[in-house]
């Protein structure tokens, strides 16, 4: 199906082999350097250089990293799966719900839930009244806040995506419901959520990526060492860490290791969203 | 936000029971559904973002605020360092999003031919999109060593003579947009093939007929077809540039001096400084540029946009 400039009968293998090696160039080597610099020792490590490492210290430099500053590696994983998982779950249901509506009813609210969508997509946040805010609420410093943060934030794609899909979803579906007696809650949760299912996968994939990757708002909004993000863990190894390259790359690795996860298994899936959100920008 | 007088117990008798004048009021897509939503997105996001403005034009210590008028903004417009803040942001936003549009098409083309190992170059480009900001800003500034780095390594091995990618105060800010547009370019990428490949095969087939060569291809089929994806591409690079954040603090810290600063590690800095009315002024200055240039550029871009 692939409508390109370059339709031969057979592969173009000069450009194929141009486009290989120019990729691992540019994009494989600077992983591969990560993952030979976490298991060289201390001394090699701070050489910057690609060379094969004399010693493999793979399990000692997992093991110092993990055990550095009473495993702050640990309580930063637990933190950092909380948090996405909360507020992941949290954006999913109901930015959902507001898709569905904002969709399936043509009303005046419309309007300005189309700005507001729109103006989440574009705005960015302002940092030190939302601390303001959060500090008002008793919510400030505390992983719940940082929770509620990441929803209000991430609200707005989110939306995108469902009402997108939702569009798709024959409205006679509804009516049947509605006749069979079904309240608005119970044809919403039992008849539309049900059939969302490819686009809540693709919504919790994209928004996972974000929020587990996010450094700005745990920075701001959660502050405090044993509140640190996996991200923040990064932050702060690196000043401690700043000889000690060889750790610096065990954590950026572990760091890197969910994301490679994520991505081979659901390549497809990841990739439809970033650009299905995107193409109706 | 949301019409809260209806009922919220979800009336299960009531299809049945109520077939009178009451069921025209009720909608099966009530907008209570809005309030869950509305609620946290008001609270903590319409509601700082208005606020800002205010406490933008105060002395404030999070806990009471001062009213001193524009007196942040004289000062922001004033500090040379704050300043080139804004200069900084605006270079790097364009420097950033014009790399994306050329390298991502560049990219695609290739990426959507028949090529050995298509699949396999499409992942190895998209995924640094995936990967923590941080982590590939530490690694770029270990690879970006002027002395040790493996970047002037290579450059050596071919006779060239690199410069101190992010401690030169001319080239800092250009290095740090380089890795963005490493880290971005997979993404930019995704959406033009999107584009190239949702365009019909029959204008090509076409254009053969015609004699078009893979030039005539490019300048008259590709490019203006796939001109929503460029479009995106644009927004999205743009809006990610000008509020860009966590590279810059990972690689330079806005050094060396404040030559590679931009509004959002000056916002950042005024915070942890304690001058919460300039970080917040620096915040609304801000959210003016990316209003003022997204919202104009979005609708003069999307209006002769081709519906795919």
């Amino acid at each position: 199906m692939s409508a390109a400039p370059n339709r031969g009968p057979r592969p173009n293998y000069l450009l194929s082999a141009v486009a290989i090696v120019a990729a691992l160039v540019v994009f494989v080597v600077p992983f591969v350097f990560i993952v030979l610099t976490a298991v060289k020792d201390r001394r090699q490590a701070s050489d910057f250089d690609f060379a094969w490492p004399e010693r493999f210290q793979l399990v000692q430099n997992l093991v110092d990293v993990v055990q550095a500053r009473d495993y702050l590696l640990i309580i930063a994983y637990i933190n950092s799966t909380i948090l996405t998982v909360a507020s992941v779950t949290i954006m999913v249901i109901t930015s959902a719900m507001v898709a569905y509506v904002l969709q399936r009813r043509r009303g005046r609210w419309n309007g300005l839930v189309d700005f507001l969508v729109l103006s989440g997509l574009i705005i960015p946040p302002a940092v030190v009244p939302t601390i303001w805010v959060l500090q008002r609420l008793g919510l400030f410093r505390t992983m719940s806040g940082l929770i509620l943060v990441e929803v209000a934030f991430g609200l707005a794609f989110c939306v995108l995506l469902f009402r997108a899909f939702i569009a798709t979803i024959p409205r006679e579906l509804d009516e049947a419901a509605i006749i069979d007696g079904a309240g608005p809650v119970r044809l919403f949760f039992r008849v539309i959520l049900p059939l969302l299912r490819p686009v809540i996968v693709t919504v919790v994939l994209v928004q996972s990526v974000f929020v587990y990757n996010d450094f700005v708002n745990p920075l701001y909004f959660l502050p405090g060492e044993q509140n640190a993000t996996v991200q923040l863990t990064l932050y702060n190894f690196n000043s401690q860490f700043n000889t000690q390259y060889n750790l610096l790359f065990m954590d950026i690795l572990l760091i890197t290791i969910p994301p490679l996860l994520m991505f081979v298994a659901f390549n497809r899936q990841i990739v439809a969203g970033m650009t299905a959100g995107a193409i109706k920008g | 936000m949301a019409t809260t007088t209806i009922d919220k117990t979800p009336a299960r008798p009531r299809a049945a029971a109520a077939p009178g004048p009451r069921r025209r009021a009720r909608s099966p897509y009530p907008y209570w559904f809005y309030l869950p939503a509305a609620v946290i997105y008001g609270v903590l996001f319409v509601v700082p973002t208005v606020t800002a403005f205010y406490f933008s034009l105060t002395r404030w210590t999070i806990f009471d605020s001062q009213f001193i008028g524009l007196d942040n903004y004289v000062t922001f417009f004033r500090e040379p360092a704050l300043v080139s803040g804004l200069t900084h942001t605006l270079i790097y936003a364009v420097v950033t999003s014009a790399a994306k549009v050329v390298l991502g098409m560049l990219l695609a083309l290739p990426l959507t031919s028949r090529i050995v190992g298509r699949g396999f170059l499409r992942s190895v480009v998209f995924f640094p999109v995936l990967v923590s900001t941080i982590g590939v800003g530490l690694t770029f500034t270990v690879l970006m060593n002027p002395d040790q780095g493996l970047i002037n390594d290579a450059l050596g091995v071919v006779g060239i003579d690199g410069p101190a990618w992010l401690t030169d105060p001319r080239y800092a800010l250009l290095s740090v947009a380089l890795v963005d547009v490493w880290k971005g370019v997979g993404l930019a990428t995704v959406i033009y093939i999107a584009g190239i490949v949702s365009i019909p095969t029959e204008y090509f087939e076409a254009a053969r007929v015609d004699g078009a060569g893979g030039w005539d291809n490019f300048r008259r089929i590709i490019l203006p077809l796939a001109r929503p994806a460029t479009v995106t591409v644009i927004l999205l690079s743009l809006i990610g540039g000008l509020r860009s954040f966590d590279l810059i603090w990972a690689m330079t810290r806005g050094g060396p001096g404040f030559t590679s600063d931009v509004i959002a590690s000056v916002i950042y800095k005024q915070y942890q400084a304690g001058f919460y009315g300039l970080s917040t002024a620096g915040n609304v200055v801000l959210f003016l540029v990316v209003t003022a240039i997204v919202f104009p550029l979005s609708r003069l871009l999307n209006r002769r946009e081709v519906d795919l």
